[in-house]
C-alpha cells in the first residue's frame, strides 16, 4: 500500500459539481479504449468558470490546450465537492488527468463512494477550510498512515480527517479487491 | 426501539432485526437499473472483475431503460446502445426497453414507475443520481456509480451506511397557482444544496397524502440536490391505486414509528407559498417568480424526469391554451405514455397535444434531450448566450448545453406563463 503521496495543488471552490468535472457532452467516449479514454483526462475540469479555476487568483486551466495531463495531482476543494450526477466518469476523468488525491470539506455521497469503490483516488475531507491556506502550485505532501497534510511551499501541516470505516476498500484499492480478499466473491 | 420508514428499510434488506444511522450495512438489492450511459461501462466493469464466473445474479431484477441519448447522431451514443441491445440478446433480459422498438419507454425514473418496478419496502439502486425520484413509493432508492452497478449485477448486494433521516412536514392545500416543484424549490432555498449530505430527507405531512404520485415524484427526485441519499414518502391509498394493474410483485408497506428519531424536523404550510425559481447557476438559489418577473428570456422548455410528466403538461396546457408561445418552447414528455397522453387528455374540449401545437410549441420525442445538454444535435438544447426557463432538474453551468447560458428552474405553470410573456412571468397572472 502507498502510504505517500506527493504533488502540486490545484485549488477549486465549493460546490464542484459532475458536470464541471467531466461535461455531459464528453460522456461518450469509451472508459477502457486506451486511446479514446484520454479524452477524459483532456477535458477534466473543463467547465469550471475560468474565474474559480486554479484559485486563488483563477484564470488557470487545470489541463492544457491539447494535453491529456494536468501538472496538479492533488486538488484542494471546500464543501459539497463532487454534487450532482453520479457519472463514475467523473473521478475516472481526474484520475486520467494525474489526480491521485482530492482534500474537500465534504463530498456529495455518490462521488464519494465512487472514488473509494472504483478505487480512483482519495477523498480526504479536510478538519477546517483548506482553500484560503493553500495556494494553486503549492508543493504538497500527503501521508496516508498519519493523514497529515504538509505544504512544502507555506510550511503549514494539517491533519485530515481519518477515512476510518472506509479504510478497508481504500487500502484493497477499490470494491471488488476488498471484496476478493474478504471472501465475498 | 422506534425506528424511521428508512431504518426499517435497511433493517429489512440487510437481514438484521434493528439499525442504527451511521452503521454499515450490506443491503440485499431488489432492483438493478441502468441506462444507456452508465450501462455499457458496468457491462465492462462486470465483465472484467468476475471473468469466467460472471453471472447476472437474477435476470428478473435488472432493469435496462435507455433514455439518454437518444434520437441523435452521435456515433458514440449509438455505440452506447448497441452494446446494452447485444447484452441484452445475449443474456435473454426480461426488462430490456430497446429504443426505436415499441418497448422503449423513455426516462428510466419515470418509466420505472408506469411499468410497476418501484414497490413500497423495497430496496432499488440505479445508476443515476437522480435514482431517488422511486422513494416516492415508499422505498428505498437512490444512485450509484458503475462498480458499485457491477457489482451489485455479480452479487446482488452493495454496502450502505444507514442515513439520518432530516424530517420535511408538509401542510396544508396546493394552492391552484402552484405546484411540487415550487414547494421543493423553496425547501432547496432554506436547505441549500449540501443541507441533507449523507441524510435522508422524509416528506410528511396532510399535504403530502393530498398529493398525485406524480406531484411526490417531483418532490423525492430534488431530494439529491439538496445532497440527500433520497427522499421517501410512506406509501398510502394513492400509492396502492397506482400499483394497481402495474404489478405482480409483492411488497410491504411500511411506516416511520411515533418516537422514531429525526436529525431534524422541517414544517412548512404549503398553502402560504408562492411560485418560486432557482436563478443560474445552483437550484438552491431560490427567488420568488414576482420578483424576477419581467426578466427576459429566449427558450422555455418542459420535460424531464421531474417536468415533463402529465401532472406538468395539465398545468401547461391551461396556461398555453389559446394564446401564443412568444419564445421558442419545448415539450418534451418523459415516457411514451404521456406522449400518448398528450393525443387523449383534453382541456376545454381540446387536446394538450392540440393546444401546444396551436400555441406554437415544439413537441420533442420522449428522452431525457437537452435535460443534459447532449450532442450538439439534441433538440432545445441551450446555445451561447441563452436564457432558458426550464422545469427540469439542475442549472449548473453548461448542464443544458453551452457554458454560456443561464438556466432559471420553475414549474411548468410558470414556465408556461414566462412563455407567453417572453420573460419570467407569474402564473397567478394568467389565471
Ligand atoms: S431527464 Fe434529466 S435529470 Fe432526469 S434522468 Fe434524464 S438527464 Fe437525468
Amino acid at each position: 500500500m502507498r502510504t505517500l503521496i506527493t504533488g502540486t495543488a490545484y485549488v477549486l471552490g465549493d460546490h464542484i459539481d459532475t458536470d464541471q468535472i467531466i461535461p455531459a457532452e464528453h460522456l461518450v467516449y469509451s472508459l477502457t479504449d486506451p486511446e479514446e479514454s484520454k479524452k477524459y483526462g483532456m477535458y477534466a475540469l473543463s467547465a469550471v468558470p475560468i474565474a474559480q479555476a486554479g484559485l486563488p487568483d483563477g484564470n488557470i486551466p487545470f489541463v492544457k490546450e491539447g494535453e491529456y495531463h494536468s501538472m496538479y495531482q492533488i486538488i484542494i476543494g471546500g464543501i459539497n465537492f463532487g454534487c450532482g450526477s453520479s457519472r463514475e466518469h467523473a473521478p475516472f476523468a481526474l484520475q486520467k488527468a494525474g489526480v491521485r488525491a482530492i482534500i474537500a470539506e465534504s463530498y456529495a455521497r455518490i462521488f464519494y463512494r465512487n472514488c473509494v469503490d472504483g478505487g480512483f483516488l482519495l477523498p480526504y475531507e479536510s478538519t477546517g477550510r483548506l482553500l484560503d491556506r493553500i495556494a494553486t502550485g503549492d508543493l504538497l505532501e500527503l501521508h496516508l498512515t498519519t493523514h497529515i497534510l504538509i505544504n512544502h511551499t507555506s510550511g503549514d501541516s494539517f491533519q485530515l480527517k481519518n477515512p476510518d470505516d472506509v479504510l478497508p476498500i481504500i487500502d484493497a484499492g477499490g470494491l471488488f479487491e476488498y471484496a476478493r480478499k474478504s471472501g465475498m466473491i | 426501539m422506534a425506528m424511521t420508514i428508512t431504518e426499517k428499510i435497511f433493517a429489512k434488506a440487510s437481514g438484521k432485526r434493528n439499525v442504527q444511522p451511521g452503521e454499515n450495512v450490506w443491503l440485499n438489492v431488489d432492483i438493478l437499473m441502468t441506462h444507456d450511459v452508465c450501462g455499457p461501462p458496468t457491462i465492462e466493469i462486470w465483465k472484467k472483475e468476475f471473468g469466467k464466473k460472471a453471472r447476472i445474479w437474477d435476470k428478473d431484477k435488472l432493469v435496462v431503460m435507455p433514455d439518454h441519448f437518444i434520437f441523435m447522431e452521435n456515433v458514440s451514443a449509438k455505440r452506447n446502445i448497441e452494446v446494452l441491445r447485444s447484452f441484452a440478446a445475449e443474456h435473454e433480459l426480461p426488462h430490456y426497453y430497446d429504443p426505436g422498438s415499441e418497448r422503449y419507454r423513455g426516462v428510466c425514473h419515470i418509466a420505472l414507475a408506469e411499468e410497476g418496478f418501484n414497490l413500497p419496502g423495497t430496496v432499488l439502486f440505479g445508476t443515476d443520481s437522480h435514482t431517488c425520484t422511486s422513494s416516492a413509493f415508499g422505498m428505498f432508492a437512490t444512485g450509484i456509480g458503475n462498480t458499485d452497478a457491477a457489482f451489485i449485477l455479480g452479487t446482488g448486494k452493495i454496502w450502505e451506511k444507514v442515513p439520518a433521516s432530516i424530517k420535511f412536514s408538509l401542510h396544508g392545500l396546493m394552492p391552484p397557482y402552484l405546484m411540487a416543484k415550487d414547494v421543493i424549490l423553496h425547501i432547496l432555498g432554506d436547505i441549500r444544496t449540501d443541507g441533507a449530505t449523507y441524510c435522508m430527507a422524509e416528506f410528511d405531512g396532510d399535504a403530502i397524502h393530498e398529493l398525485p404520485m406524480d406531484e411526490r415524484m417531483t418532490l423525492t427526485n430534488m431530494a439529491i440536490e439538496m445532497g440527500a441519499m433520497s427522499g421517501i414518502i410512506a406509501a398510502d391509498e394513492q400509492t396502492v391505486n397506482y400499483l394497481q394493474n402495474r404489478t405482480k410483485r409483492s411488497y410491504e408497506i411500511l411506516y416511520s414509528d411515533a418516537g422514531a428519531a429525526y436529525y431534524r424536523t422541517l414544517n412548512y404550510k404549503i398553502d402560504e407559498m408562492v411560485p418560486a425559481v432557482a436563478q443560474p447557476h445552483s437550484p438552491d438559489r431560490r427567488e420568488l417568480v414576482r420578483t424576477l418577473s419581467g426578466r427576459k428570456v429566449t427558450k422555455c422548455y418542459i420535460g424531464s424526469c421531474t417536468g415533463g410528466k402529465i401532472t406538468d403538461f395539465r398545468a401547461a396546457a391551461k396556461i398555453l391554451h389559446g394564446k401564443q408561445a412568444v419564445v421558442p418552447t419545448f415539450i418534451v414528455p418523459a415516457t411514451c405514455t404521456i406522449t400518448d397522453l398528450l393525443s387523449v387528455e383534453k382541456y376545454d374540449e381540446m387536446t394538450l397535444r392540440n393546444i401546444f401545437e396551436n400555441s406554437g410549441c415544439t413537441i420533442v420525442q420522449p428522452s431525457c434531450a437537452a435535460c443534459l445538454g447532449g450532442t450538439e444535435d439534441t433538440i432545445g438544447r441551450a446555445c451561447d448566450n441563452d436564457v432558458v426557463i426550464s422545469t427540469t432538474n439542475r442549472n449548473f453551468p453548461g448542464r443544458m448545453g453551452s457554458k454560456h447560458s443561464e438556466v432559471y428552474l420553475a414549474s411548468a405553470l410558470t414556465v408556461a406563463a414566462s412563455a407567453v410573456q417572453g420573460s419570467i412571468a407569474d402564473p397567478r397572472e394568467l389565471f
